[in-house]
């Protein structure tokens, strides 16, 4: 009975607010972290990736 | 649709959050949080080896999230005392906007990502460094020292003076007397800071019963150590100059900051028991915060001209 009445909670203006508030801040801050790791590999590991293109263990030999 | 009534929530134990992602950036202590991004900042930029501006940035960035990591947690140990106290009070957790659950879990899920982040992209030992200041602050200082020694400033001060040491080991994979140099700045720095705020807050720490030195050993007790650590750290600041990692110019003005702190603490030593109004305790808690970024201001400074001039050929 309990489970049934939780289901059905509707949110106050103001919970509906903070959480769409923190919802939006968690996007960003995954958003960030995905560009943060993507630019940080090309960074660090991009030459390696070119080399091991140019000596052909990637086929680009 | 029906309503649930809050009521019923509450008798099942669960309370729909308020927080915001403000309140959630507030636990991360942003001006402390700002004075670690400084002084980190300037020990990756003083490391004698470049660094790709992208990584230096998620160094930083890292670094940031860590110590802001710690200081949720510390907010989350410390709530039941932050309640009582009047420069804490309106903190997330005592004043209920988040609960110390999500405080604990937000700040452990960003310590292991700002640990895990700065060892893959950077390098393990500035990570292994981050951790261990996060471990320091959380654990030794706020759960053991702090409420057990007026020392408690003296010893956690270690973890606020990390910083810059792994902005170092960032760049360098190393650890060097130059960065150390900048630790002991930054430790030498932190009681006298804390014993100035906590002398004209003592009524506030009595209340919530945190054993700072005024409280324990007497605010003449206090007085006198600010000044002896006022004279210990004004030569310490001035030891880069001294030591050959920097020019004079950075010499002239961290002395003159140096003896700038050491007049402050002087009018602190000479203030009466019966002051109330503790002028000179404010001014100094205000001094050595313009200390503390100007010197490691004038050390940057003089880094990055050192630099240039070196590249300019001069």
């Amino acid at each position: 009975m309990a489970d049934k009445n939780l289901e059905l909670v509707t949110l106050t203006e103001r919970q509906r607010k903070a959480r769409r508030n923190r919802s939006i801040a968690i996007g960003v801050a995954l958003a960030a972290l995905v560009i943060i790791f993507y630019a940080a590999t090309i960074v660090r590991f991009g030459h390696q990736g070119a080399s091991l293109t140019s000596s052909g263990l990637f086929g680009g030999g | 649709m029906a309503l649930a009534e809050d009521r019923l929530m509450e008798e099942a134990g669960f309370r729909m959050s308020e927080a915001t992602a403000g309140d959630f950036f507030a636990l991360l202590k942003p001006r402390v949080m700002s004075l670690v991004v400084f002084t980190a900042f300037v020990g990756l930029v003083a490391a004698p080896v470049a660094i790709n501006p992208l990584l230096a940035m998620i160094a930083i960035l890292a670094i940031a999230i860590g110590a802001g990591a710690s200081g949720a947690l510390n907010m989350w140990y410390d709530a039941d005392i932050d309640a009582v106290m009047t420069r804490t009070s309106s903190r997330p957790v005592p004043a209920g906007r988040v609960t110390p659950g999500e405080a604990l879990s937000f700040g452990l899920v960003l310590s292991a990502l700002s640990v895990m982040t700065l060892g893959v992209l950077i390098n393990w030992l500035s990570a292994s460094l981050l951790a261990f200041t996060i471990f320091f602050y959380a654990v030794i200082y706020t759960m053991w020292l702090k409420r057990w020694t007026p020392q408690n400033i003296v010893i956690g001060g270690a973890a606020g003076a990390i910083p810059p040491v792994i902005g170092w080991a960032a760049v360098t994979g190393s650890v060097s007397l130059e960065s150390v140099i900048l630790f002991l700045i930054i430790f030498l720095w932190t009681p006298p800071h804390f014993w100035a705020l906590a002398l004209f807050k003592s009524d506030d720490y009595a209340r919530a019963g945190i054993p700072m030195m005024p409280n324990v050993a007497g605010q003449a007790s206090t007085r006198r150590q600010i000044f002896a650590y006022a004279l210990i750290l004004a030569p310490v600041g001035v030891l880069p100059w001294a030591l050959g990692y920097t020019t004079a110019g950075y010499g002239v003005v961290s002395a003159i900051l140096g003896a700038g702190f050491v007049w402050y603490a002087w009018k602190v030593l000479g203030m009466s028991d019966d002051d109330r109004a503790m002028k000179p305790a404010k001014a100094l808690f205000g001094y050595s915060l313009l200390y503390l970024f100007a010197i490691f201001a004038a050390y940057l400074v003089d880094c990055v001209v050192g630099r240039a001039l070196i590249m300019g050929g001069v």
